[in-house]
């Protein structure tokens, strides 16, 4: 459905991407995960036409974005990481646009128009300017913006930013129900987000696919090493001697817990080996109490962690030479967004001022 | 571009550009024909569009520097980029809009000539042939002015640019004037056109071989024209200078000739300033 073939990006002398490549098909939730200049919103852009490449092809659904543009952005709905929104404008009026822009036939418009704004709540917002929204409701805008017309792709570059947990929650939600008639792609360094809502990942990291898998495999590769810590009250020596006798045990490592006045036991289990009934009654026999028993595996963090870090150490090993320490103009960006955003969030008020501020200054002028 | 183009229309009223760009033109117009017409009893409206040529000046970045350069700065155009739209129709959909704004007050002008022909004659084929110049010299300068707001992405910066070309466009005659006509003044203007031209080839690229190459090629050009030929420079520069003085075309309008060079003229200048923003708009994606 969405092909990305060796996509380069450089700007100037700093190369954003490094030969991305990807395939997506259709109906899953693809979750595109990778830290702040990691060149997810640069992959984004290019893929909706809104930036061209330096090198590499995107084809989707058969037309190629560069070369059919028209044909290939029919199938596309796209929320840039700021919704493109015209504070001037009424929710109704501005979806009214993108829906004749979109060449939405003049008799459905009008349908199409609400039934989205129903989708994304906008019902009740409808005759407010968009510039006295709050970030909230613009971002449903931007959203409502991206599914009208029944796009098959939608691609959404961190939906959930500066929204406050109950409308995070909404927008999950949403993206969820979307799911089952599109194909979503998501952007988020936000890790629980991407776990909660979609079924396939792919992680990048300084300009490279790093990753690429589905939710569960994922998942699976995590829950072959389980790792256990237990805290148990008994003498250290025979904690060692039970724990030998247990089976599915790979290693351990024991430690003496002054504070609680017990042993504390970190193991690491056999592949797939579930041992934490037998350690329960092993113990229990023993008269010994288990005070706590905590599963210590391997996160998604930790897998995010792990294979960003390694990416970035290969890099340096193969460039032979220190990390930059200019900033590549994709991170310089985010950081400006972010910097806006906390703005944002400060004080609403001050934010929604900022686009007034525009006219009077050249009417006062005249 | 239908889309764009009403967008784009609402927008001019929904905040105060367009209402302030319609009520200035008619009030200085307003002003102007009281002045001349009524109370100097003169029935030739043609000269009190002659004078709000100058009121163009004025208007026309007021007009278009929100055009392409907000869209740039509020980060919009990343939608107009992203939807099943060519570049070319959103450029025109916007250009054709403004055009419209500015074919309202001068709609309205078009009335005022009935309330003359009250007080006595009034030569309505003069008048109209001057109105025609006038739509079409507003719309030149529209394209100029929107092309100067897709260089940036700030209003005022546009407006400004676009105030200054917009007035350098008016004085060009002029300044013209004050060009020496002989060869060798004109072959020194020409020089300082070349390193211009190679200073911005250079800013474009990064490439000084680019940009040393660019500007030896015109400079040998221009010398080699120079020493064979040196009557085509004479005049030559100042010729220049004055092709590009779009005020003066409408002139000839005024004075009640209908001329169909200057038509081609102006036509020509929009065509070039509309491909212009559309390459600069296309640009904007390469960064």
């Amino acid at each position: 459905m969405i092909e990305v073939k060796n996509l380069v990006k450089r700007y100037g002398t700093n190369t954003a991407l490094k030969g991305i490549s990807f395939k997506v098909e259709r109906g899953h939730i693809y979750g595109f995960l990778g830290p702040n200049g990691a060149g997810k919103s640069t992959t984004m852009n290019i893929i909706t036409g809104c930036l061209a490449a330096t090198e590499g092809e995107v084809i989707i659904n058969g037309h190629d974005i560069f070369e059919e543009s028209v044909e290939a952005k029919r199938s596309i709905g796209y929320l840039p990481e700021q919704p493109p929104v015209y504070p001037d404008m009424t929710p109704a009026e501005y979806l009214t646009f993108v829906a004749e822009a979109k060449g939405i036939e003049q008799k459905d418009v009008y349908e199409k128009v609400n039934e989205v704004m129903e989708m994304t709540g906008l019902v009740p917002m409808q005759k407010r300017l968009i510039k006295n929204l709050s970030k909230g409701y613009r971002q449903r805008v931007g959203i409502a913006q991206a599914i009208l017309g029944d796009p098959e792709v939608i691609i959404l570059d961190e939906p959930t930013v500066g929204l406050d947990p109950k409308q995070i929650i909404e927008i999950r939600q949403l993206i969820t129900s979307l799911g089952q008639k599109h194909t979503v792609i998501l952007s988020s360094h936000i890790l629980s987000e991407i776990s909660a809502v979609c079924d396939y990942i792919i992680i990048i990291s300084r300009g490279r696919v790093v990753a690429s898998d589905t939710l569960a495999n994922i998942r699976a590769k995590l829950s072959e090493d389980k790792k256990l810590e237990l805290l148990v009250r008994g003498d250290e020596n025979k904690i060692r001697m039970t724990l030998n006798e247990i089976e599915g045990i790979e290693s351990y490592e024991t430690a003496l817990d002054e504070a609680e006045n017990a042993v504390r036991v970190i193991l690491q289990c056999v592949k797939h080996a579930d041992i934490r009934e037998a350690l329960f009654f092993a113990f229990s026999e023993m008269h010994y109490p288990v005070l706590s028993m905590t599963d210590v595996s391997a996160t998604l963090e930790d897998v995010f962690l792990n294979l960003t870090e390694e990416a970035s150490t290969a890099e340096e090993e193969e460039e032979e030479a220190p990390a930059p320490v200019y900033k590549l103009p994709e991170e310089e960006r985010e950081e400006d967004e972010v910097e806006e955003r906390t703005e944002d969030d400060a004080s609403e008020d001050v934010s929604d001022d900022d686009d007034d501020d525009y006219t009077p200054m050249f009417g006062g002028k005249e | 571009m239908l889309a764009v183009y009403k967008k784009e229309l609402r927008s001019f009223f929904n905040n105060m550009t367009g209402y302030i760009f319609i009520a200035f033109i008619l009030v200085v117009a307003g002003i102007y024909t009281a002045a001349n017409c009524l109370q100097g009893m003169s029935p030739d409206f043609e000269f009190v569009l002659a004078s709000l040529s100058f009121v163009l000046l004025l208007c026309v970045p007021i007009l278009t520097m929100r055009s392409l350069a907000e869209e740039r700065r509020s980060r919009t155009d990343q939608l107009l980029y992203s939807l099943p739209m060519k570049v070319s129709s959103v450029v025109l959909g916007k250009y054709l809009a403004m055009v419209t704004v500015f074919l309202i007050p001068t709609g309205v002008m078009m009335l005022y000539p009935f309330i003359l022909a009250m007080f006595g004659s009034v030569p309505f084929l003069t008048i109209y042939s001057a109105f025609f110049g006038f739509i079409l010299l507003g719309a030149a300068l529209i394209a100029v002015g929107m092309f100067m707001s897709a260089l940036t992405e700030s209003q005022l910066i546009a407006a400004v640019i676009s105030f200054a070309s917009l007035l350098v466009i008016y004085l060009m005659s002029s300044l013209a004037s004050m060009v020496p006509t002989t060869a060798v003044a004109s072959l020194l203007c020409f020089s300082a056109l070349v390193l211009v031209i190679a200073l911005i080839v250079y800013s474009m690229t990064h490439d000084v071989y680019a940009a040393i190459s660019a500007g030896a090629i015109l400079e040998i050009i221009l010398l080699a024209v120079f020493i064979f030929k040196r009557t085509a420079l004479e005049g030559a520069f100042p010729g220049v200078m004055r092709a590009l003085a779009m005020f003066d075309r409408f002139n000839s309008f005024a004075l009640g000739i209908f001329d169909v060079t200057a038509i081609v003229y102006y036509i020509t200048v929009v065509i070039v300033f509309v491909f212009l923003s559309i390459q600069a708009v296309e640009k904007r994606r390469w960064i």
